[in-house]
């Protein structure tokens, strides 16, 4: 018998899970479990088990709306946005959370997250980032770093990568933030927020995938990569405290942006108001 | 020490990563054989950051029976 948490929102028949020995979606899936324990336990919040509905597309990250036990669906590549935008707008009262990796959000989906930043439509995405393709074998995504090893770019990769985070804030995005697989307690913190805060919300979270991204770029194994991340990131508190000099080469764990925008369904269901009043039906 | 909540561990869905041995603060775990155990004279104070971050979820704090 597994750990209640899991026990409760995870399907353990289908457990433990496919991924690698160490892979971070592991670390990541179970902040988002939290995150929604805690919100579904607290009277004072109006999120519900059977009001909530995750969506992933396809790769390595993508299983987790599988072994999540809510009402979830597994979409096509790149789509998960477009199909949780559908969702959303057809039961605005539900809670849509979007499960993706970077290629799956920013590559093939990088459109359908753009405009879904732009319309600010109260869509909660999770993005376990990893800087590559994991199912495919290990081909550079567009948040690869310059100079990095793929299948795709074995002298390098040229590509200058995105800030997904920055490219869904500068699109509209009101509520951006920034996790990591070490930081599971941080992170799961800024995935409630995300929850709760209305309009198009993004945690881009930095995961870690041994097997293709750490082989390739000799960045040793999943203890290696977490240790990376807990030298180089840093939660928000500490990283404030620091001085200009000493945060030059970190990165913050934390919120990124926070905007107040109207909510796009909110937006629809009003004009229909408005438009019923005049046509006096 | 808490003195609530032991550390419990089901090797069966423990895939020899290391994660958690490398991050307790207590360094109490150990790796053998591919799958985790408590160090023999180990010294666990039930704080949660194995499970936090364990990717398979084979270790987890339980209430103690009081
Ligand atoms: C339309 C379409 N194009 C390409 C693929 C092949 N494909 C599957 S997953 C994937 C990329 C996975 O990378 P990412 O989204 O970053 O997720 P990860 O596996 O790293 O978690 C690709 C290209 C597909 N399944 N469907
Ligand atoms: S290939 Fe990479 S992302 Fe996919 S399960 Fe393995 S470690 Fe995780
Ligand atoms: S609960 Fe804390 S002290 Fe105990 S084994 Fe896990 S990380 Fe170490
Ligand atoms: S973190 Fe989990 S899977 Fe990895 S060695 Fe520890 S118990 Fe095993």
């Amino acid at each position: 018998m597994p750990s209640e948490l899991v026990h409760k929102y995870l399907r353990i028949d289908h457990l433990p899970h496919i991924w690698c020995a160490g892979c971070g979606n592991g670390i990541i899936m179970r902040d988002v479990a939290v995150a929604l324990q805690e919100l579904i336990d607290d009277p004072e919040v109006p999120v519900s088990r059977d009001k909530t509905v995750v969506v992933s597309g396809i790769g390595c990250s993508s299983r987790a709306a599988g072994y999540l036990d809510f009402d979830s669906i597994h979409t096509t590549h790149g789509r998960a946005i477009a199909f949780a935008t559908g969702i959303k707008f057809a039961r605005p009262d539900l809670e849509v959370i979007v499960l993706t990796g970077d290629g799956d959000c920013s590559a093939i989906g990088g459109n359908h997250l753009i405009h879904a930043a732009r319309r600010n439509i109260g869509l909660t995405v999770v993005t376990f980032n990893n800087d590559i393709y994991g199912m495919t074998g290990g081909q550079y995504s567009p948040t690869t770093p310059t100079g990095d090893k793929a299948t795709t770019a074995p002298y390098g990769n040229l590509d200058r990568p995105f800030d997904i985070a920055q490219l869904a804030a500068g699109a509209g995005a009101t509520f951006t933030a920034r996790g990591s697989a070490y930081h599971a307690r941080e992170t799961t913190e800024l995935i409630k927020q995300g929850i709760l805060h209305k309009g198009f919300s993004l945690i881009d979270v930095y995961s870690v995938c041994p097997t293709y991204y750490g082989r390739k770029n000799g960045r040793g194994g999943p203890v290696e990569m977490l240790q990376w991340q807990k030298e180089h990131m840093v939660p928000a508190a500490t990283y404030y405290a620091m001085s200009e000099e000493a945060r030059r080469d970190k990165t913050l764990v934390g919120v990124l942006t926070h905007t107040e925008n109207p909510e796009y369904t909110e937006q629809y269901a009003a004009l229909v108001e408005r438009v019923r009043a005049q046509s006096g039906k | 020490m808490t003195g609530r909540k032991k550390l419990v561990i089901d090797p069966a869905w423990c895939k020899g990563c290391g994660i958690c041995a490398a991050f307790c603060p207590k360094n109490a775990l150990e790796i053998a054989g591919e799958k985790v155990r408590l160090k023999e004279g180990g010294e666990c104070v039930a704080c949660g950051a194995c499970e936090m971050r364990c990717p398979d979820y084979a270790l987890w704090l339980e209430d103690l029976e009081e």
